[in-house]
């Protein structure tokens, strides 16, 4: 038993499975982020959580005591929306204070909780002004120091960088992981950024179609898909993948090999495992990476792409070589299940 | 400047459409407060008189013949109960339209704006009827009930889009700070639609007030409003222009002068939210 835990949890809008049975532990402390493609329904699963979507079939239990329908008011959880959802007629100190006020807390305690608070959040010189006049990461830090005033059981997040831009989301991001660290409070994060899911996780619950399809720390679902989904879906770019036909001693059963990027290489043609021409070269300036569409591809299938350090001489329409690490391939099965996997260990 | 002229003689005619629309629209209003100080002789002369010695004859002959105040207090009280009436029917009725729809919701409320579709005299025998055999014809509280009922749909509706403007999320903030729905109302949604919700009552009160039809139907003496004093103007002994000008005036005064201060929230109400 954890701290949180859901057991076969089922959610329906109307004839939409939208959550398909999800059984999920989460330990005290943890910071569990959810990730998954648009529609999948991480943040579903995260209102069922909160209260606010009501749970159609399982339960939900909090620190011993089942909530599955409890009022979000009586759960003690605190959210932070991808919109901020501060209260427009308040003050920042107000919105921060307003769970305090409503529970009566003395008025002292919350001045005290407040100034804690918004001294962690950078906020103390806005205390006084009301959201409108805040900017987009000014809001967001209010948003968040409402919900960490009330020290409630389990912090809820959804997307809540999204709306910021990329130098900001990087701030907020860290911020985010060092509260988590002085707080130690258990957190449960959705975003579709893997960046963020990949830093700030503990552990990354991969969601698809309302199923979870593997939970992990962000090393092992990197090292150790438990199936092409996972493979593809982490990691940027992509995990390429190569049809066993085309790859000698594939084993039994197997029908796609599954390369990163990085773990593939550019080769003299004699050691060339498979032979294609260079499509697209990316010069990111620290990497480069080489589209490389094999001889025996597809109109329609993706090229391969290959990651490297060393800027490269290799111009569109040239032929190359490519090899990869026999020490990091991935075969998949027919059903897209991970069949062996050579990736030795998890560090970290 | 370059180009002003043309501009100059936009802005001149359209200063002078508007003040023509206005004074048209104003002018069955300012003949009647004009015929309110003639005598009855120079009421109907042809063509109008337009100078005159003005009288108070009217007004001090109306206040003798029948008790403005007792009408008028029938005015006051039916409108404003209906109003706080409504807005107490209107406003969980709104809230639950705007922020719990289920996949009927848009269908309700369009059936009951439709109810404003149908002629009120339609339903006149079927109410006529219930208030007989209640007792409840030309009494006050049935006034009170209808004039809640034939308003409620404009206000739900007021209110409705009033609401939708409001995220959701900021409600489930609330929600998720533990507030009770009781707290999600007064300290957040509330004081976020006060605008919607006062011109919403404004409204009402104007409607309830000018309404005439049911007051006519089913009141007398007794629960009149001021629309029925006029009334009782203009029959028995043939008409009088000028003492009907003065109850008239008498009627409609209260509430021009409440429409012309709260003029702002009235506009913004019925705009329905399209601007913004
Ligand atoms: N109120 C609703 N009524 C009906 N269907 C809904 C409702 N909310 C969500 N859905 C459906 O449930 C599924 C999951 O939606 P959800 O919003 O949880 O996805 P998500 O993983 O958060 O996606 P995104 O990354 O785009 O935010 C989707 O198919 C969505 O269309
Ligand atoms: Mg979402």
């Amino acid at each position: 038993m954890g701290f949180l835990d859901l057991e076969a949890v089922d959610k329906y809008y109307g004839k939409l499975h939208a959550i398909k049975g999800i059984d999920l532990s989460i330990q005290q402390g943890e910071f569990i982020v959810f990730v998954g493609p648009s529609g999948c329904g991480k943040s579903t699963l995260l209102r069922m959580i909160a209260g606010l979507e009501r749970i159609n079939g399982g339960t939900l239990t909090l620190d011993g005591n089942d909530i599955t329908h409890a009022a979000p008011a009586k759960r003690d959880l605190a959210m932070v929306f991808q919109t901020y959802a501060l209260y427009p007629h308040m003050t920042v100190a107000e919105n921060m204070s307003f769970s305090l006020r409503l529970a009566k807390v003395d008025k002292a305690i919350i001045d005290e909780k407040v100034k804690t608070a918004a001294d962690k959040l950078d906020l103390t010189q806005y205390l006084d002004r009301t959201p409108k006049a805040l900017s987009g990461g000014q809001r967001q830090r209010v948003a968040i120091g409402r919900a960490i005033v009330r020290q409630p059981k389990v912090f809820l997040f959804d997307e809540p960088l999204s709306n910021l831009d990329a130098a900001l989301r990087g701030q907020t991001r860290v911020e985010i992981a060092r509260l988590h660290r002085e707080l130690g409070a258990t957190t449960i994060y959705v975003t579709h950024d893997q960046i963020e899911a990949m830093t700030l996780a503990d552990r990354v619950v991969v969601l698809r179609d309302g199923i979870i399809e593997q939970v992990g720390t962000p090393l092992e679902l990197y090292d150790h898909p438990a199936n092409r989904f996972v493979a593809q879906f982490i990691g940027m770019p992509q995990m390429n993948l190569i049809p066993t036909s085309h790859v000698p001693a594939a084993p039994q059963g197997s029908v796609e090999l599954g390369v990163r990027t990085e773990h593939m290489a550019i080769c003299a043609m004699g050691d060339a495992r498979i032979k294609g021409s260079v499509e697209m070269v990316e010069s990111l300036g620290n990497e480069t990476l080489i589209h490389v569409r094999p001889e025996f591809a597809g109109e329609h299938d993706l090229p391969l792409i290959i990651r490297q350090y060393e800027r490269t001489d290799l111009q569109m329409g040239d032929e190359a070589g490519v090899r990869w690490d026999d020490q990091h391939v991935h075969f998949f099965d027919a059903d897209g299940k991970t069949l062996t996997n050579t990736v030795q260990g998890v560090a970290a | 400047m370059f180009g002003s002229y043309e501009w100059n003689k936009k802005l001149v005619i359209r200063t002078v459409a508007s003040w023509a629309l206005a004074l048209l629209v104003f002018f069955p209003i300012l003949f009647m407060l004009v015929t309110s100080f003639k005598t009855e002789l120079q009421a109907i002369a042809v063509p109008s008189l337009w100078v005159f010695e003005p009288t108070l004859e009217n007004y001090t002959e109306v206040q003798d013949r029948s008790d403005y105040l007792h009408f008028a207090w029938n005015s006051i009280i039916t409108s404003v109960l209906s109003t706080i009436l409504g807005l107490l029917i209107a406003v969980p009725a709104a809230y639950s339209f705007a922020f719990a729809p289920t996949k009927r919701s848009k269908d309700i409320m369009m059936w009951m704006l439709s109810t404003k579709m149908m002629p009120a005299v339609g339903a006149l025998i079927p109410i006529y009827v219930i208030c007989q055999k209640l007792g409840l014809l030309d009494s006050v509280f049935a006034l009170t009930i209808i004039f809640t009922m034939i308003n409620l749909p404009i206000m739900v509706w007021m209110l409705y889009s009033n609401f939708k403007d409001i995220p959701r999320e900021i409600l489930e903030a609330a929600r998720m700070d533990g507030a009770t729905l009781w707290d999600e109302f007064r300290q957040v949604l509330l004081p976020l639609s006060m605008g919607g919700i006062a011109s919403t009552g404004l409204l009402c009160l104007v409607l309830s007030w000018n309404e005439a039809f049911w007051v006519l139907n089913l009141t007398s003496a007794n629960a009149g409003t001021l629309a029925s004093l006029v009334a009782s103007y203009s029959s028995p002994e043939g008409l009088f222009w000028a003492k009907l000008s003065a109850v008239s005036v008498l009627a409609i005064g209260p509430i021009v002068v409440f429409g012309w201060f709260s003029q702002k929230q009235l506009v913004q109400g019925l705009t329905f939210g399209a601007v913004k």
